[in-house]
């Protein structure tokens, strides 16, 4: 959902379970937009770092979890490293997605992503192509990872399973 | 086993295989006592996995750890992605007893355990302090004078660098310097330490903005003059590899590993340049 311009309901709540999630910090902010200027993702865009901090303070929780924008963020730590304030900028969005993932916003794309990494154990699938390409560089056609190792794999899915992160996903 | 061993992560066993054998041949070469960790698996990815779900990632990342741990063994990287989760749930596991309990409490399940005190390196930052510039330029067969190379840092390999220590966010020189050695020329570009746009899960979710990232970069090192760009990252070198259709540039796309195998005069095979969408010739 885009920001628009209508008034949108304060939650003061939410300013306290985002704190409370460990991301005490963004109370500290004071507004300088040192992290805007400091973001590749807002040179392209209209993602604005310091807005979002002032929506969290501010507990506007419909305009930051369910936002396209909390995910253009590149996790690049160019803001929180020159935050004067020490917000831990990358931190507290990490906190804001995992929030919005269980309120159920999370992109196909996204849970395409995760849905391989639960059934392979990667992030991505290895297609023919690359396992000859892996033969022909003296390689073994599947990498020696959970790919080929049962065992391992298992692991893995016993892992999300114990972490709900199957359920989560969906 | 090995000293070092070598953690192969997604991206590059996946796509671009050359890395990998890059990375064993050059380590070969400077006579590192290196292996591959097996049994491992996504790292898990920073910007996915870790705004998805910290619990998830956390353990994920522990068991990864255990396998390094059983092992004796300090890992490393030759991507950033890896380089940045791994340490940093290493990390959180040395500093919080929590969060180490947390991630024994799903290990358990699956018979396994994370102790602590495994080592997360990047292969860059192995060569600069512990190999060395002068071992490196030993090892310079081929003088790379034609090169005039962006290099790409990427952001997890350095940042947060209060706490990793390895360079100077701002001015940061390492790779720099890696590259020089062989002959090579790095070039000053705008935009130089910004990031590639393709992570924190934004390439896949939303990947113009991405590529209007790699965009910026991309005009910078055309003004620039440089004839190549020179990674440390095998994500990064994907989104420059594959993103320069757009702007019609065709910056080869070299990893470090890769290039120390043209410098050290390898056989140049093992790059598996054929994986790369820009022709690597110069
Ligand atoms: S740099 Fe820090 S204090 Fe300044 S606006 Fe951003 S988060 Fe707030
Ligand atoms: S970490 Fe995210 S918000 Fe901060 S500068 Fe990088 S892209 Fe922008």
């Amino acid at each position: 959902m885009a920001s628009d311009n209508k008034p949108k309901a304060v939650d003061p709540a939410f300013t306290k379970s985002v704190v409370d999630a460990g991301a005490d910090t963004v109370t500290l902010c004071f507004q300088c937009g040192t992290c805007t200027g400091s973001c590749p993702s807002g040179r392209v865009t209209a993602f604005r770092t310091r807005v979002m901090m002032r929506r969290v303070q501010l507990g506007f929780k419909d305009d930051v979890l369910p936002s396209d924008e909390l995910w253009l963020c590149t996790t690049c730590a160019s803001c929180d490293e020159r935050c004067p304030r020490g917000v831990k900028i990358t931190d507290i969005i990490m906190t804001l997605r995992n929030m919005a993932v269980r309120e159920g916003y999370m992109a196909e794309a996204h849970k395409n992503t995760a849905r391989s990494l639960m059934k392979t154990g990667h992030a991505i699938p290895l297609g023919d192509a690359f396992r000859k390409l892996r033969e022909t560089l003296g390689l073994d056609g599947e990498p020696p990872t959970v790919l080929t190792d049962k065992e391992g794999l298992e692991e893995i899915k016993k892992i999300v399973k114990a972490t709900g992160f199957d359920k989560l996903v969906g | 086993m090995a000293e070092y061993a070598l953690f192969l992560g997604c991206i590059m066993p996946l796509r671009y295989p050359g890395i990998e054998t890059a990375t064993m041949e050059v380590a070969k070469a400077l006579e590192m006592d290196m292996e591959v960790l097996e049994g491992t698996s996504c790292c898990p990815a920073p910007g996915v996995f870790r705004s998805f779900d910290r619990n998830t990632w956390l353990a994920l990342g522990a068991r990864n750890l255990a396998l390094a741990e059983e092992k004796g063994t300090q890992i490393v990287t030759v991507c950033n992605g890896c380089f940045g989760s791994l340490w940093e749930v290493a990390d959180l596991i040395e500093k919080d007893e929590k969060k180490k309990e947390y991630a024994n409490s799903i290990l358990k399940e699956i018979g396994k355990q994370y102790n602590g005190g495994v080592k997360v390196r990047q292969l860059a930052e192995i060569l600069y302090t512990e190999i060395g510039l002068d071992a490196i330029a030993a090892k310079v067969t081929n003088k790379l004078d034609y090169m005039k190379a962006a290099v790409h840092y990427g952001c997890h390999y350095f940042k947060p660098d209060i706490v990793k220590k390895i360079d100077n966010r701002e001015r940061p020189k390492t790779l720099d310097e890696l590259l020089e050695v062989t002959g090579a020329t790095s070039v000053d570009y705008r935009h130089k330490n910004m990031c590639c746009g393709a992570g924190g899960g934004v390439r896949s979710r939303a990947k113009e903005v991405a590529q209007a990232m790699t965009d910026q970069k991309l005009e910078a090192m055309k003004e620039s003059g440089a004839n190549c760009i020179v990674d440390i990252c095998p994500f990064c070198h994907l989104q420059f590899d594959q993103g320069q259709s757009g702007l019609g540039t065709s910056f080869p796309v070299i990893h470090l590993s890769q290039l120390y195998v043209m410098a050290f005069g390898l056989d140049e095979a093992i790059n598996g340049f054929e994986a790369h969408t820009v022709p690597v010739k110069f």
